[in-house]
This record gives structure tokens, sequence and C-alpha cells, in this order.
């Protein structure tokens, strides 16, 4: 892509429906975007190749679990802030987002939500570094949206 | 772990910038503790769907604004017929629309962040949001290519790659029409799924 002359757009003056830091953390969002993402996103798309160095960058602007509290590594903040960080990484790129998005509610937020504490001492805070990149799988074959008939199966052998 | 192997999804048409790939369990054993014992069956993924899609929600705001952001500048740069193209009625009914569908997703995702941050979002609100913002940013990401011209389809702008993007999205994590019979189903009692 050439240049990112990106404006954003606020036609009814939604910024006054956020707070002094939802519109921080949107500001350093769309820095970061700006300086690290959009400049070689296109290289990136053409070239099938996914920019390690963002996982880095991703953490430093807080995208691994936002809402996941700081005990745990995340940062503590609310859903709307989350929210705002999605958008403005969606703006540089959808793939982008996602890599943000899986690793914050399909991987910290079940074992924020359901882990023991153990677990959550142990994964959550190298998630929100990035140390850890987690993944998500719920289609097979022959199930997409009908998730309930998967047939993957697991089988108990007493130790594990 | 022994048995897993994540072998990539090559050939993509979307999702260009990122990885993408099966997940294969073959004979793994899972250790025990890492069974989590605070949920039992599709609750726990379901409730994970939740969060993704909101953020979902959110995040294709940031695309259709991008798609937008360079239709409008891009109608008011070119020229043809000796006028920039943004004078025309066409260009500016898909730009007046544009802007008003980004208008009306910025207020029902705000209104959306508001309820979940009290815990008061239901799934249905949140696949409404889900299913209406893609549909909106992938219709802005098609009006801007078109306001783009034959320029629209080249990586010097975004909008292409976005549009390839959101085709992605409006199939992932609950499709266009499944979250259709979500609202279907909250607001008839009655289940269309089968």
């Amino acid at each position: 892509m050439a240049s990112d002359n990106f404006q954003p757009h606020d036609y009814y003056l939604m910024d006054e429906l956020l707070t002094d830091e939802h519109k921080l953390i949107r500001e350093t969002a769309r820095a970061w975007v700006k300086k690290e993402v959009t400049p070689i996103v296109e290289e990136a798309c053409q070239t099938t190749t996914f920019p390690k160095q963002w996982i880095k960058g991703l953490a430093e602007i807080g995208a691994f679990g936002p809402y996941i509290p700081s005990e745990y590594g995340g940062a503590g903040l609310d859903q709307i802030s989350y929210g705002i960080i999605m958008q403005e990484l969606e703006r540089g790129d959808s793939g982008l987002r996602s890599t943000a998005s899986v690793q914050s509610s399909l991987v910290m937020f079940p074992i924020y939500s359901y882990g023991s504490e153990q677990q959550k001492k142990k994964y959550l805070p190298k998630l929100a570094t990035g140390d850890l990149m987690g993944c998500f799988g719920l289609t097979e074959p022959d199930h997409g949206s009908n998730p309930n008939g998967m047939i993957t199966n697991i089988k108990d052998k007493g130790d594990h | 772990m022994a048995g897993f192997t994540t072998p990539e999804t090559h050939g993509k048409w979307s999702l260009r910038a990122s990885a993408t790939g099966e997940l294969v369990f073959d004979n793994v054993k899972i250790p025990k503790e890492n069974i989590f014992p605070n949920v039992k069956g599709l609750k726990g993924p379901l409730g994970c769907l939740n969060s993704a899609r909101y953020g979902i929600a959110w995040g294709v705001i940031g695309a259709a604004m991008d798609c937008y952001d360079s239709a409008l500048r891009y109608s008011k740069e070119r020229i043809q017929f000796g006028k920039p193209i943004g004078a025309f009625q066409l260009t500016q009914k898909k730009l007046a629309e544009m802007i008003t569908e980004i208008t009306k997703a910025q207020l029902l995702t705000w209104r959306l962040g508001v309820l979940k941050s009290e815990s008061r979002a239901t799934p249905a609100q949140i696949s409404m949001a889900k299913r209406n913002n893609v549909n909106m940013a992938l219709q802005i990401a098609r009006e801007a290519r078109q306001i783009h011209g034959g320029m629209g389809i080249t990586g010097e702008y975004p909008i292409m790659r976005h549009m390839m993007n959101l085709e992605s999205v409006i199939t992932y994590e609950g499709t266009h029409d499944i979250h259709l019979l979500i609202t279907g189903m909250d607001v008839t009692g009655f289940n269309a799924f089968s």
C-alpha cells in the first residue's frame, strides 16, 4: 500500500460516549497500526506471510486479553476497550485482528473463565506476552454450523 | 505434544497475512491436569464464541471505515468529465449510504459494549451485531471498490484486501445465515435449525 492517510469517521460524535482511557487506548493502537502494520501488510498478503514481529507489538499495545485481570498478565480493561482495540487492528487487516481476538477470546477467555487457578497462572501471563500463541478449532470435515455433531472424542485411560 | 500437528491451509484468497491450519489430534495423550474443571460440554466453546463474536462486531467497523475513508478521498481526487467523481450523484449515493451504515453500526456496537461490560449482553444480541456489522463492512468494501474504479483492484489501495478478508469473516464464528436464525429463534421462540 502506497501510504496510510487514514482519518477516522465519527459522524454522530460518538467520541463523547468514550472515556479518556478509551481514547488513549485507541490512539495507541492506531499509531502502532500506522507505524508497523499498514506499511507492510500489502506485501505480507501478496506473499502470504505473517509478520512475526507483530506478535510482540500486539502484546505491547495490550491486544492479548485486554479484559483479563492484570494479576494474570492481562490489561484489566473493560469490554469497550477490547472492542476499540479490535476495531483499530482490523482497520489494518482482518487477519491481524483475528490473531488478537482468537488469542483473547478463544484461548485466554476460556482458561480464565473455566480453568483452575493453577492453569490460569501457568498459561495466561505467557499468552498475554505472546510467548505462547493459542489456537481454536470448532469445525470438522463433516460438521461446521452443527458443532453438536462433532465426532472427535476422548477416551479416559486413567492417567490421561 | 506427541500426535498433535497443525498442517497449514495454503492457497487462501482471504486472510493471506495470517496463518490458518487444521488441528490434528492423532492419539494425543492429554494430561488430566489440562482438563478445565469448571465447565462441561458445548457451553465452554459457545461462551468463547460470544466473546469472539463481540470482538468481530467491533473489528469490522475498522475495515469498513478504512474502505469508506479511502473511497471518500479518492472521490475528491479523481476527475472525470471535468469534475471530481464525488460531485456525481451516484458516487454521493454510495458514500452517503456508507457513512450512514457505519454510523448505525457504531451506535449499535457501542451500546452492545455497555451491555457486555455490565454482563447483560445476550448471545442473541451479539449475533445481531456480528451479522449486521460484517455484512455492512462487506457491502461497503464492494461499493468502495467501485468508487476506486480499476485502481480498486490493485494493492495501492486496501479495498480488495479488506473485501477478501471479510468473505471469511462473514462465514466464520457463525455464518451470516446462522446468525439470522438465532435472531429468528430469539424473537419467535421457534428453533428453525433442524
